[in-house]
């Protein structure tokens, strides 16, 4: 069994994307959905974002987060991942987790793909999943 | 509109005390800025209060005295010790009062902010995710602004061995162990390029101004300091701040650079009349980026003042020399306080071995927090 973290990507899809919203009167994208636009007076519709986009700026996170943190928090299993804050063409930028921890590996610019992961497995045995973007060519 | 001066100061020394709840550090803090102002708790005709940890401040009176005086509590995150300052002018200037009191206390948890994102407005998944995390958002924003602006990660390790130096002047700091440059890089990594030394830590504390209408002042003291100008902004539309899912494509500069500009035009001072400045260095490289956004340098010229010392107590542009967020600690209710208290100390003359030479006149306080708030106050003698 799986299921994913959150209903804030089309899941299951070959090609899955990021579920945002685009304000009807000027434009703005927001992720995740919001009903209101943060620009304008504007209300806002559903759309799916680009699945691939570049990497404005990134880091690495090198210690467990605390509650409400879902994977291991108590840090015997921890495995420090990449955040990074991408650009999707020229909608909209979103925070999200890197597939890549590495900063050898990491650069400014670099273009990246959304990939749907496993995150962790919950007290029910079900595997949750969670949003990723993954290097292009790694 | 009257004019502001403080007239009294008080700080509970800021690390880790056991038992003691925030309560009696703020009313400690409370204590010894009236004695510095000598007045009495009953001279005081209203408070604000600032606390993350302990919601409402106000049972402090139950230590002080039960007065009757309206006391409110305001939070703004790591800006709510500074709100405290700029809604008690407020009601100064606007002729409400004529003797009022700032104060803020915490007692945070060891390690990192813990808190419902629900608290932010921010979606659960978005905590579950390993996203809630402020660090992450400081690591993000000065890895891209080294990259943009040739800043190196020595440059990050000399403003926090700075802050841990001028800690160790600081009888009153947590941290005051010197820690040197290879020590302080050599940590281990929090959040690339953050090492475990170039960050602040929650800890505990509390600070107290006591403010009245600047024509008083004298009746108190004779060397009111006073307040030039206390602004708050929060973030505009294309700024990419701490506790957040999206950014716009167009970006916009921070919620300080905002406050920073409309305290100067307030105050009718420039950067170039500053003479003692305190920044919310969260992180080593928070003070590099600050330094730029509060207009006391061009951004990428923080790698050669770092090099020169120029942000050393005796430098030209000596840069929270308490030993700032690092060496202190952040209770968040009592931090934008602290820089008060200490810029207070600075313009009186009264640091002792941290004092900045040549008799400074101006001082500049800026603080920067979830989700994207900051606030400048600028101090005058």
């Amino acid at each position: 069994m799986q299921k994913p973290l959150a209903d804030v990507f089309t899941w299951p899809a070959d090609e899955p994307q990021l579920i945002g919203s685009r304000c009807e009167r000027c434009g703005a994208a927001t992720f995740p959905v919001q009903s209101r636009c943060p620009r304008c007076p504007g209300t806002m519709a559903e759309i799916l974002l680009p699945r691939r986009g570049t990497l404005v700026s990134w880091t690495t996170q090198g210690f467990p987060p605390v509650v409400p943190f879902a994977g291991d928090a108590t840090g015997e299993n921890f495995q420090p991942f990449g955040v990074g804050l991408v650009q999707l063409d020229d909608v909209v930028r979103v925070e999200a987790r890197l597939t890549e921890s590495d900063p050898a590996r990491l650069d400014f610019g670099m273009e990246v793909e959304l990939r749907i992961v496993p995150f962790y497995v919950d007290a029910d045995g079900v595997e949750v999943l969670t949003f990723a973007f993954e290097p292009v060519g790694s | 509109m009257n004019d502001v001066a403080i007239i009294g100061i008080g700080l509970h020394p800021f690390g880790r005390f056991g038992d003691k709840t925030p309560f009696q550090m703020a009313a400690d803090a409370v204590e010894d800025a009236l004695v510095d102002a000598g007045i009495t708790w009953s001279d005081v005709q209203f408070a604000v209060g600032g606390s993350w940890e302990a919601t409402q401040l106000d049972p402090i009176t139950g230590l002080l005295g039960l007065t009757g005086i309206p006391f409110t509590n305001v939070f703004n995150a790591c800006a709510t010790a500074a709100s405290t300052i700029d809604q008690a002018a407020a009601a100064i200037r606007l002729g409400r009062f004529d003797i009022g009191l700032a104060v803020g206390a915490d007692k945070h948890p060891r390690g990192s902010f813990k808190a419902d994102p629900a608290r932010m407005g921010m979606p659960q998944w978005y905590g579950e995710n390993g996203q809630y995390v402020t660090t992450k958002f400081f690591g993000m924003k000065i890895n891209r602004y080294m990259h943009d602006h040739d800043i190196s990660p020595t440059t990050l390790a000399r403003v926090a061995a700075k802050n841990y130096r001028n800690g160790s002047l600081n009888p009153k700091a947590f941290r005051r162990n010197p820690l040197s440059v290879d020590e302080i890089l050599a940590s281990p990594m929090l959040n690339h390029p953050l090492t475990a030394y170039m960050f602040c830590a929650p800890d505990e504390g509390a600070a107290a101004v006591v403010l009245c209408r600047a024509d008083l002042a004298s009746r108190f003291t004779d060397a009111p300091v006073f307040v030039k100008a206390t602004e708050i902004r929060t973030r505009n539309y294309g700024a990419y701040e701490v506790n957040t899912t999206w950014a716009a494509v167009d970006e916009d500069v921070s919620p300080t650079v905002y406050a920073s500009r409309a305290a100067y035009e307030v105050a009718g001072i420039g950067p170039e009349e500053v003479d003692v400045i305190q920044l919310q260095d969260t992180d080593a490289g928070a003070e590099v980026i600050h330094m730029a956004e509060n207009g006391f340098c061009v951004d990428g010229e923080q790698e050669k003042l770092l090099a020169e010392h120029a942000t050393e107590i005796a430098g030209p542009l000596p840069i929270n020399t308490d030993g700032g967020l690092i060496a202190n600690g952040e209770p968040i209710g009592a931090s934008g306080l602290r820089q008060v208290h200490e810029l207070v100390t600075q313009l009186r003359g009264q640091a002792g071995d941290r004092q900045v030479p040549g008799e400074p006149r101006v001082g500049y306080a800026q603080v920067y927090g979830a989700p994207g708030t900051a606030a400048v106050t600028i101090l005058s003698r």
